[in-house]
Parts: C-alpha cells; sequence; structure tokens
C-alpha cells in the first residue's frame, strides 16, 4: 500500500485564506459566563424588589447579603464551610448528566452516607485516627452510590424516569433515616433530638490548618477536580459524554452504554454520600434531623448554574455557600424568615433557566456579520430552513436503517 | 380492645383515611394530567401544591370565608404552573428543569410569605357528614368527606369527557400527541400548552387548598412532602385518564393513611417506615408499568417521560 504523504497545512494558511470566515470564540465565552452571571445578578435584584414589597430596604439587604457572604473571615470561613458539602451534592447531578441522565434524588444519597457514616463503628471498631475517619467516610460513599446506581438500574433496565424514580428513592431514604436514628440506631443519651451514636472523638473530621473550616471543603474541591479529569481527559469519560450527548449514536459504536450510565450515576452518588458522611464527620459528629436541611436540593441549583461543568461547580458552590451563610444574618439583622434564601435560590433557578433561551444568539449574529464582511450579503440561515430540516430528517432515518442493519448484522 | 376489632378500625381508618388523604392526590393527578396530555410534564405542582396550601390558608384566615381561600389557592397554583407554561415556551428550555426550579420557588415563597399563619387558626372547608346511618362512631369518622372530594370526583367524569367528547380536548390532546397537526391546523401548539398547565396548576391548587384547610388542616412547613410529585406518577399509573386517577389517589391516600391508623391503635413501631410507604409503592407501581422496549401506553407522544 503507498503511503501518500500528507503533509498537515500550516496553520497560516488557513486563518489567511480568504473566504474561509473565521468566527470568533468569544461570543460562546459571553455566553457560558456571561449569562449565568446576568441572571445571577438579576436574582439578586429581583430579590431586592421582593424584599422592598414587604417593607425591608433592598439596599441594605444587599449590603448585608454581601456581608454576610464574603465581608470578613467569619463570614467567609462560615461559606467555605457551608459550600464544601454543595460541591459534592452538585456533582451528584453533574455527573449523571454527562451520562444522559438527569438524577435529583442526592438529597436521599446523602442522607443515607451520613447514617452509614455514622452506623459504621457500631458493627465494627474503628482504626484510632485519621483511618478509622476514612473508613467512615468510604462506608458513605459506597452507600451513596449504590443509592444512586439503583436508580440508574431501574432506569437503564426497566425504563422508569430516573428523575422522578430518584426523587421518590430520596422520600423513601429519609424514611429509613429516620426510622433507624429514632428507632435501632438510637442512643439512649439523645433526649430532645434523636440521635445515633456519636463517632469516636479520634475520627472526626479536623479542621484545616489556621481556619475554622473543615478537611471537607478539600474532599470537595479534589472530588470536583477528579472528576472534570475523569471527564475530560479519559477514555472512559469521553465514551460516558458520548453515551450523554446521543445514546443511539453510542450503541453504534458499541459503547456499553448500561454500564457507562450505571458508573456515572455510581460516581455522583458516591460524591453525595461523601457530603452526608463529612456532613456527620465534621459538623454533627452522630447522624440525626440536622442533616436534613435541603443541601441535596441546593446542589441541583448548583449544578445547573456551573452547567454541568466539575470545575465551574467550585466556584458556584461557594456562591451560593455564601448566600446560605448570609442568610443567618438577614434572618438575625432584618428580622427576614429564614425561607428568604429558598427565594432567592428559586429566583436564581428560573432565571439561570431562562437565560438557556439566550445562547447562541450572540454567536449566530456574529457569524451572520462575518458571513457578510467576507462574502458580501449572502444568505445566512442560523435558523434551520425547510429545506434542511427535509435533509435532516432524510439523514436521520438513514441513520435509523443502518442502525437497524447493525443490529440484524450483529444477531 | 380485642385484635380482630383492632384491625377492623384499622380497616375502617384507611378507608377514610383514603378519601382524606387522598383528596390532594386527586386533584394535583388531575392537573397534571390535563398539563400532560398537552404535551409537557410539570414537576412544579410540588411547589404549587405546597404555594396554594400556603394562599389558601390565608384566604381563608384573612376573609373568614374557607371558599375564598379555595378560590385563592386555585389562583395562586394557576400563577405558579403559567409561569411554568411560559418559561417552557422559550426556545431551549427544558419541562423537567423548570419543574424543579419551580418546586424550589414554589416552597421558598410559601414558606416566606407563610411565616406569620403558622399559629394562627383559619375557617375549614366544611365537611359532609354521610356516615350518619351508622351507630359506629368509626364509621361516621371515616365517612366524614371533604366537601372538595365529590367536586374533584365531579372533575374527574368532566374532564374525562371533556378530553375524549369536545373540541377543546381534541385541541389539548393534538397538541400532545402531535405537535405538527396541530400547528398544520393553524393552532399555537405553545398557547395551547401554556393554558393547560395554567387549568392544571388552579386543578392543582384546589388540592393545596384541601391540604390547609381540611386535611391536616393547618399551615406548617412540613406539609406537603412530595405529595406532588406522587401525583406525577399517580398519572403515569393511571395512563392519563381522568378516572382512573380517581382510583389511583384513594388507592395512595389509603397507603397514606395506613401510617397514621396503625399509630392511633398503639403500634408505634415503624411509623416513618409506613410514612415512606406512599413513596416505595409509586416506585414500586413505575417499576412495574414501564419498560425499556416500548413507551408507555396511553402515553401522550410528545412528552419526555415517555421515551
Amino acid at each position: 500500500m503507498a503511503v501518500a504523504p500528507n503533509p498537515t497545512p500550516p496553520a497560516v494558511a488557513v486563518s489567511s485564506t480568504p473566504g474561509t470566515p473565521r468566527v470568533p470564540v468569544w461570543p460562546e465565552v459571553v455566553d457560558a459566563i456571561g449569562l449565568p452571571v446576568l441572571a445571577l445578578a438579576g436574582a439578586v435584584l429581583l430579590f431586592g424588589g421582593f424584599v422592598w414589597l414587604g417593607g425591608v430596604d433592598p439596599v441594605e439587604t444587599w449590603v448585608l447579603l454581601f456581608q454576610g457572604a464574603f465581608g470578613d473571615a467569619f463570614s467567609w470561613q462560615n461559606t467555605l464551610q457551608r459550600a464544601a458539602p454543595l460541591m459534592l451534592t452538585a456533582l451528584c447531578v453533574a455527573l449523571p448528566q454527562r451520562a444522559g441522565l438527569m438524577v435529583i434524588g442526592g438529597e436521599g444519597a446523602l442522607v443515607l452516607g451520613g447514617l452509614a457514616c455514622a452506623a459504621l463503628p457500631l458493627m465494627m471498631p474503628l482504626p484510632a485516627g485519621a483511618a478509622g475517619t476514612a473508613l467512615a467516610l468510604l462506608a458513605a460513599a459506597l452507600m451513596g452510590a449504590a443509592w444512586i446506581a439503583l436508580a440508574g438500574v431501574l432506569r437503564q433496565y426497566r425504563g422508569v424516569n430516573e428523575t422522578i424514580g430518584s426523587l421518590l428513592m430520596s422520600y423513601m431514604a429519609i424514611g429509613l433515616f429516620k426510622h433507624a436514628v429514632e428507632g435501632p440506631l438510637r442512643d439512649p443519651a439523645s433526649l430532645n433530638k434523636p440521635s445515633t451514636l456519636p463517632l469516636p472523638e479520634g475520627n472526626l473530621l479536623g479542621l484545616l490548618p489556621g481556619m475554622e473550616v473543615h478537611w471537607g471543603l478539600v474532599w470537595g474541591v479534589v472530588a470536583c477536580v477528579l472528576s472534570a479529569l475523569w471527564l475530560f481527559g479519559s477514555t472512559h469519560g469521553f465514551a460516558t459524554r458520548v453515551v450523554g450527548g446521543n445514546a443511539r449514536a453510542a450503541r453504534l459504536v458499541g459503547l456499553p452504554s448500561h454500564r457507562l450510565i450505571i458508573t456515572a450515576c455510581a460516581l455522583g452518588g458516591a460524591c453525595a454520600g461523601l457530603a452526608g458522611g463529612i456532613e456527620v464527620a465534621a459538623v454533627h459528629t452522630a447522624a440525626n434531623a440536622s442533616l436534613i436541611v435541603g443541601l441535596g436540593y441546593t446542589g441541583i441549583l448548583v449544578s445547573f448554574v456551573a452547567r454541568h461543568n466539575p470545575v465551574a461547580i467550585v466556584p458556584v458552590a461557594v456562591l451560593f455557600g455564601g448566600f446560605g451563610s448570609a442568610g443567618s444574618l438577614l434572618q438575625r439583622r432584618l428580622d427576614l424568615p429564614d425561607a428568604s434564601v429558598m427565594v432567592l435560590q428559586g429566583f436564581a433557578f428560573v432565571l439561570i433557566l431562562a437565560a438557556e433561551a439566550g445562547r447562541g444568539k450572540l454567536s449566530a449574529w456574529q457569524q451572520a456579520r462575518v458571513a457578510q464582511q467576507t462574502a458580501g450579503p449572502v444568505a445566512t440561515a442560523p435558523h434551520e430552513t425547510s429545506r434542511m430540516r427535509l435533509a435532516r430528517e432524510r439523514a436521520e432515518r438513514l441513520a435509523t436503517r443502518l442502525a437497524e442493519a447493525a443490529r440484524r448484522h450483529a444477531a | 380492645m380485642t385484635d380482630s376489632s383492632m384491625w377492623t378500625d384499622v380497616a375502617v381508618a384507611v378507608l377514610g383515611g383514603a378519601i382524606r388523604v387522598g383528596t390532594p392526590f386527586l386533584f394535583v393527578s388531575l392537573g397534571e394530567c390535563l398539563t400532560e396530555k398537552s404535551g409537557r410534564i410539570n414537576l412544579g405542582l410540588e411547589g404549587v401544591l405546597v404555594l396554594s396550601a400556603m394562599a389558601g390558608f390565608a384566604g381563608s384566615y384573612l376573609t373568614g370565608s374557607p371558599w375564598l381561600g379555595v378560590l385563592l389557592a386555585g389562583v395562586a397554583g394557576a400563577m405558579l404552573a403559567m409561569l411554568h407554561g411560559l418559561l417552557c415556551s422559550l426556545p431551549r428550555v427544558n419541562d423537567i428543569a423548570t419543574g424543579i426550579a419551580l418546586m424550589l420557588l414554589g416552597a421558598g415563597l410559601a414558606f416566606y410569605l407563610g411565616k406569620p399563619l403558622i399559629q394562627p387558626q383559619a375557617a375549614q372547608i366544611p365537611s359532609l357528614e354521610w356516615g350518619l346511618w351508622s351507630d359506629s362512631p368509626q364509621v361516621q369518622a371515616a365517612l366524614r368527606i371533604n366537601a372538595l372530594f365529590p367536586i374533584g370526583v365531579a372533575l374527574a367524569a368532566l374532564m374525562a369527557w371533556a378530553l375524549s367528547d369536545t373540541r377543546w380536548g381534541l385541541i389539548v390532546r393534538m397538541a400532545g400527541d402531535s405537535s405538527d397537526a396541530a400547528r398544520a391546523l393553524g393552532y399555537s401548539v405553545n398557547t395551547v400548552r401554556v393554558l393547560a398547565t395554567t387549568v392544571g396548576g388552579f386543578i392543582a391548587g384546589l388540592g393545596g387548598a384541601s391540604l390547609s384547610l381540611y386535611y391536616p388542616g393547618s399551615w406548617n412547613e412540613g406539609l406537603s412532602s412530595g405529595q406532588g410529585l406522587i401525583a406525577v406518577a399517580l398519572v403515569i399509573f393511571a395512563r392519563w385518564r381522568p378516572l382512573a386517577c380517581l382510583g389511583a389517589a384513594l388507592l395512595f391516600g389509603g397507603a397514606g393513611a395506613l401510617g397514621p391508623a396503625l399509630q392511633s391503635v398503639g403500634i408505634g413501631w415503624g411509623y416513618h417506615l409506613f410514612n415512606a410507604m406512599p413513596y416505595a409503592l409509586t416506585l414500586l407501581i413505575l417499576i412495574w408499568t414501564c419498560s425499556p422496549k416500548r413507551s408507555l401506553q396511553g402515553a401522550p407522544l410528545e412528552l419526555g417521560v415517555s421515551r
């Protein structure tokens, strides 16, 4: 076989060739960062208007919102402390989402993870120190992984919608948790607030050196970075994203889509379970109702704002940790209800989704402009014309028939 | 108390509870049924339920008339559902994600605005005494029916007839089964869906009023925990048929009443487990009825959930 030399064309030639319009990438960057920032700013504005209707000074609210979140070292520590579990519960949404599943039952995995972490010392004596902590956290992660993987299994093998299924499962998890904490695992000494036995003193998760922030923050950031490396730097992660992008195409090229999807669910669940374990080992010392404060639900929002990008989850989780930390200040100073943070989050969520509609507007406009500059007025079609649609449908029919042929061939 | 009479009491309490607990399920599942028939799924009905429960309680508390409260609950539900409908009409906005957002927003608004309403009492929806023929106080208690329940039954029948036999019902079903056909006949699919979602939100709002103005009959932040979501699964179980929604709502009401009924005869063990029964039952039913091989029988074809 003759090997034809195929030199790569010099990059300069491509960019300087007249007639090949180069569309700049900055509109996409503006979309990716600008739209969420705009939506969040809108949510804060809207929240100001909302409290103003109730007779509260909006400017003071905004100032307190900032002070409570990022005003001084104390607020920063509070914010970071709250951000740690949010990073992990957000991963429980982001990782399955990359595989094409919308899992919103992270709360259940978190709660059961916390329970597993607290229950482990009752079943086996833990080695003292960090090894014991690691074992307890491992139990939490495994519990969470099994729980969310189950939602993935039900989806893949029984066709149960994973959004509804995982949410139902999280209510079941809360029922199981309450039953265990108030029944078989209850510490008889916990009178007013039923709890499990506290973790041994030596197995608690300590504070970072020089800060009032526990090690959970490091676990959260590391989990986000590892997830990003897995998704964007490994073949397995790439395969997962292919499955999430187009399940049929993935099957056609022979990817084991069931296994990939369920793995992504298990990884996400492991993160949420770990979040529960960390909350128990670092904050509450025992499993009790303080664990059920909706961290799993806020994680959904964090993941959406970060557009399900593990790296972006870190700053967004810090921001929402800040809102949570500011909430108690708003409650103390302005006598606002504790649900005010929920209202702010609700506004943010709605606006983030609405902002999605604006995506691509800028780059479509840019494309049209570039095309006009280089080739004069031509009919650019940012939207699908009827003829393009017919062609696309024909291609899709063809792809379906090809897929069928491949399946028959394989059988 | 003898053993057999204890179990009879539990059975009667569960039957009565089926109607008492099932009424909100009935309204929410009817609202969801209408929404899904038009081709969209509204997970935000959970938020609608909480917000409308608060609005209904506030309306009844401020005006003294429970029926004005019911009306206000319906309107509040319709407003939040309309927001869902309008958001989903934007390009690239996904109805499942919007539903999750409205769950959060609805609950947040309800908890915020409802803070001052946790203590006071409001005028309740009157009950219908259908059990006076019996001298057993248990039977009388079980057949003390929420006045909204017959309204819900009538609504189910009306919806079944309207969807199958009227022009409007056909338009809604067409938007849900083939948006191309609807567009070809000159109907705006988005308008049909926004209207169906809004009316669905109004109906679900009546369920919220039933929560805060009949059973449990007060406003607090733990009032609704997933009933709105169970209703979404109920609609799948009922195969998108309004009359089947009635049966499904009663079944789930009975399951939800089991925990309190057992506790009332002194069986406190596993209280939280029995409370989680409706969720487990819903999941089991989903596992049983769904299949990865085919889309669900009777499902609107444009619906994302039946993919």
